[in-house]
């Protein structure tokens, strides 16, 4: 058994660590509370824009014709992933969900006989994907200078998928990222954003026909590039909510198991405590029968 | 009868305006200025560098925007711009900041002849609010 001392010591480390993981859920819990107002208030940018595009692209009657970001380039042969992580770890399971997330979609894509490119946003994510799909990794992205999420960093990562795409290094482009539904779930979220679906949301269709200043094809031609990065910023900033609440939730269960562990400890010291001195008791009296 | 349509500026960021009481906006669209009153037929168009005037019940704002969209529909205007300052409570130094900054972009001669027309559009405009 552990002397006296070496417990003394234990339940002090145990009570400071107690006092960090208590310390950072009272910031991640300040810093959820922002996350998820600039979230709320990020979303009707995104909504009002994808609606203006549904309108436009249900307006053009063409579709051979369209942009490819929004027809796609007729292959589906090379996909390009953009995994969104955190750049800092101790959030629980927010970047392992991700990850999980990303991984069952690569092998798919590989039993497909796809190929495969990932971009990494974050560094945990890059951290974890690089030991197994390293060589598929074509860049990684880190804002970890930035304190907020914000549209200008958004607005980088969109121009570098662009611009891959206009090179045609791939086909498909999907982004992964974490929905923030509440402080303790987080829903790990795939979704497609080159070339754009555009089917799943028939019923705010309108029969309306707009009239278009410069016309169609160049209005669209100039959104799209535009939706993209709000699409990201969108994601980003799902991704900071969920984060902070990721980190929340994990820091409040450690404080938690931190303060059953010193309780556990605390009898242990108690206990062997009253056993020392029983024993001194008994030495003593002992003592002073055999006189 | 009323004469007021509704208003809804945002930026990626948040909500920047919501007015109910709108009598007149007049914004900086892509082949000119527009003016809009209720009732307009349903048009998407691009901004392009310049000012939005609104004229509402409460009184006459302006805001100068560096890019965006409008849609006006159901009699709500709906303008998505990724930078917009209300001109009121914008500074001298933030004016000049955007200046300089698009003066060095017109210095750049790899941007297409479209962008160095927009950042030219720009400077005037920004010139003639400073």
């Amino acid at each position: 058994m552990a002397s006296l001392d070496d417990l003394k010591k234990r339940i002090t480390s145990v009570k400071s660590t107690q006092k960090i993981t208590k310390a950072m859920k009272m910031v991640a819990a300040a810093k959820l509370k922002r996350a998820q107002d600039s979230a709320e208030k990020g979303r009707p940018y995104s909504q009002k824009m994808n609606n203006i595009i549904l309108n436009l692209s249900n307006g053009i009657s063409d579709k051979s014709n369209a942009p490819k970001l929004l027809s796609g380039t007729g292959n589906e042969r090379i996909h390009l992933c953009v995994v969104m992580t955190s750049d800092r770890g101790l959030c629980g399971g927010f970047n392992a969900n991700i990850i999980k997330k990303a991984k069952s979609y690569f092998l798919k894509l590989k039993e497909e006989g796809k190929e495969l490119k990932i971009i990494t946003v974050g560094s945990k994510g890059n951290d974890q994907l690089k030991r197994v799909y390293g060589d598929k990794i074509i860049e990684n992205i880190s804002f970890k200078d930035s304190k907020n999420a914000n549209y200008f960093d958004a607005e980088k990562v969109g121009k570098t998928i662009i611009e891959r795409f206009q090179k045609e290094e791939f086909d498909i482009c999907t982004i992964f990222y974490n929905q923030f539904k509440n402080v303790i779930t987080q829903i790990p979220q795939a979704q497609q954003i080159i070339p754009l679906n555009t089917e799943n949301n028939d019923e705010n269709k309108s029969e309306e026909s707009y009239e278009f200043e410069p016309d169609e094809d160049e209005i669209l031609s100039n959104l799209l590039p535009k939706n993209i990065s709000t699409q990201i910023f969108k994601a980003m900033l799902e991704n900071s909510a969920s984060e902070q609440g990721a980190r929340m939730s994990a820091m409040d269960n450690a404080t938690r198991n931190a303060g059953e562990m010193v309780d556990k400890l605390t009898i242990e010291y108690n206990r062997s405590r009253q056993a020392a001195i029983t024993k001194e008791l008994i030495e003593i009296i002992s003592g002073a029968e055999s006189l | 009868m009323s004469e007021e349509f509704k208003i809804d500026i945002v930026n990626p960021e948040k909500s920047f305006l919501s007015k109910e009481d709108i009598i007149e906006a007049v914004v900086p669209a892509y082949e000119g200025e527009m003016g809009i009153l209720k009732d307009h037929i349903p048009i998407i168009s691009f901004l392009k560098p310049g000012i939005i005037k609104i004229k509402s019940k409460s009184g006459e704002d302006s805001y100068y925007v560096e890019d965006g969209i409008i849609e006006f529909k159901d009699n709500n205007l709906t303008v998505l711009t990724s930078s917009i300052f209300n001109l009121k409570n914008m500074e001298r130094n933030k004016i000049q900041e955007l200046l300089k900054i698009a003066e060095e972009e017109t210095n750049n001669t790899e941007i297409s002849d479209q962008a160095k027309y927009l950042t030219e559009q720009k400077i005037n405009v920004l010139r003639s609010i400073n």
